[in-house]
């Protein structure tokens, strides 16, 4: 069965296991008079993939943008390492919903632009960003413009600039939530591969539970209006059965099934 | 556009209007209208003297002066209107006053401020292109895409970094568009300067045609004129056609 921890799973025993690397504690966050994250504490444990799981409006991409330090959180605060988080810095890295990609620039010099904009020089970081683009399947395209490229193919860009850039940790905003069924079915198998290899600490946004349930370490249900973290669900059994095999797990269809009936009330 | 099945080239139109000129100009309705091929005649008569050279000279000085200020003022004034809101609250109602009003009106002023020499004229150009170009960089800006400007911060880039990689080339194809009606505007506005302010370039050619009669003269100038805006024009037109491939995907 997984395993659950109801309420901020903060005192969960289960998570002091793992070493953390980012730490969220006593997030508000106020948009005006829309309390948009209310007293919200969460734990990403080191080189595993966490989902931020909740229906539209329950604050999850916002929580993602004050972690990569687009957005200052009214209170509480960002821990990334130890170190409080004051802005953006190297130590994380975006992959964006819709991707974000400069359209006047090939795909090797987007791929390359973080390490760009860090003053790599430029052999330097085209090698880099070259290995990064035949990492994630795009060997042939260097040359190719984002408007050349499928929706599938330009997040793929917009992932190899975020691996390009080595940081710890990579955020990624719905990142497949904008490309076609299988093709997305395709970057989960992907992502379960890097999560692996990269040893990075992942973490997800996405709005489909099968989704969040597949490619995850660790779902956390956040439920809106108070914002707040209902749940924290680590699967457990299924991981290591290969990717095939996921989608025919018990356990998998039992989690969907839980996450779906604790979130179908707050669909209108 | 076809006519019998026939592809016609750009401009034809051009042909069927130079043929009404012509067969006016002909009949002798008016002296205002000598017939086209007098014109043209003229034109190229008139092309090689020192009086028509000097003239050129003077306009395209004052022209690219002017429009170069317009350009490095307009653009960075534009940009930083459309980040910075107390920027844009303050300076946008001014822009817009200025980008509708009546310039021709202000020339005296002008020349009370800054003399009757080639300063005056420059400035005078300066203020017809520069309001379009500050609109047009502004309303660029504004519609840089949310992600993009996230992006660039996510990665780190320093003010100078986003505002010379990403923001300039986002807003570039409105950019462009603004600069090519500026140009537009900014030929007015020497005319109107090296009229109103002080006799010379191409101004004082259409003062010294106009008073003698000279209208054969007046027109050929007037065509090359026309040719030169146009041509210009139609290069900012292929740049911006360059940009295209991604004003709509930004």
């Amino acid at each position: 069965m997984p395993q659950t921890s109801a309420e901020t799973g903060t005192g969960a025993t289960e998570d002091t296991a793992f070493e953390i690397a980012v730490s969220t504690r006593n997030i508000s966050k106020n948009f005006g008079d829309v309390e948009a994250l209310n007293d919200l504490s969460l734990e990403f444990p080191l080189g595993q993939l966490t989902s931020l799981l909740g229906p539209s409006g329950c604050g999850k991409t916002t929580l993602l943008k004050i972690i990569a330090g687009l957005l200052e959180p009214t209170s509480g605060e960002v821990e990334v390492n130890g170190q409080k988080v004051t802005g953006p810095g190297p130590d994380r890295a975006f992959v964006f919903q819709d991707f974000a990609l400069l359209p006047w620039a090939s795909v090797i010099r987007n791929v390359a632009f973080g390490l760009e904009l860090r003053g790599v020089a430029r052999s330097e970081r085209e090698a880099v960003a070259e290995s990064y683009i035949k990492q994630v399947g795009l060997a042939g395209f260097e040359n190719a413009y984002p408007h050349e490229l499928s929706g599938g193919m330009r997040q793929r860009v917009g992932l190899a600039r975020a691996l390009a850039v080595d940081a710890e940790v990579l955020l990624m905003d719905e990142p497949f939530s904008a490309v076609d069924e299988q093709t997305r079915r395709k970057f989960q198998e992907d992502l379960l591969g890097l999560v692996q290899n990269q040893n990075k600490t992942f973490i997800f946004v996405t709005h489909s539970i099968e989704e969040a349930v597949y490619v995850s370490d660790q779902v956390a249900i956040l439920l809106p209006r108070p914002s707040r973290v209902s749940e924290i669900i680590r699967p457990s059994s299924f991981r290591g059965k290969g990717v095939d095999n996921i989608r025919r797990d018990p356990e998998y269809l039992d989690i969907v099934d839980e996450i779906w009936t604790s979130l179908r009330r707050y669909v209108e | 556009m076809t006519l019998l099945g026939y592809r016609l080239p750009g401009m034809s139109s051009l042909i069927i209007w130079g043929l009404l000129w012509e067969t006016v100009g002909q009949s002798g309705l008016t002296f205002f209208i000598p017939p086209l091929s007098e014109v043209v005649a003229t034109l190229f008569s008139v092309i090689g003297t020192d009086a028509f050279q000097k003239a050129l000279a003077e306009t395209a000085y004052a022209f690219f002066v002017g429009v170069l200020s317009a350009i490095c003022i307009g653009i960075p004034t534009g940009i930083l209107m459309g980040k910075n809101r107390l920027l844009d609250e303050l300076l946008l109602p001014w822009v817009n006053v200025f980008l509708s009003a009546p310039l021709t009106a202000l020339v005296p002023v002008l020349m009370v401020l800054f003399g009757f020499g080639m300063r005056a004229i420059i400035i005078t150009t300066t203020l017809f292109a520069i309001w379009i170009i500050i609109l047009n960089a502004r309303a660029g800006v504004k519609q840089i895409n949310r992600s993009l400007v996230d992006m660039a911060r996510s990665f780190g880039a320093s003010p100078i970094d986003a505002f010379f990689k990403v923001y300039l080339w986002a807003a570039l194809p409105e950019i462009l568009g603004g600069i090519r009606i500026g140009i537009i505007r900014a030929v007015k506005g020497v005319i109107i300067g090296q009229l109103l302010i002080s006799i010379v370039g191409f101004g004082a050619l259409f003062e010294l045609y106009a008073a003698n009669f000279l209208m054969g003269h007046f027109w050929a100038v007037l065509i090359v004129l026309f040719a030169l805006a146009f041509t210009i024009s139609e290069i900012l037109a292929y740049l911006e056609r360059r940009v295209s491939y991604y004003a709509a995907k930004r």
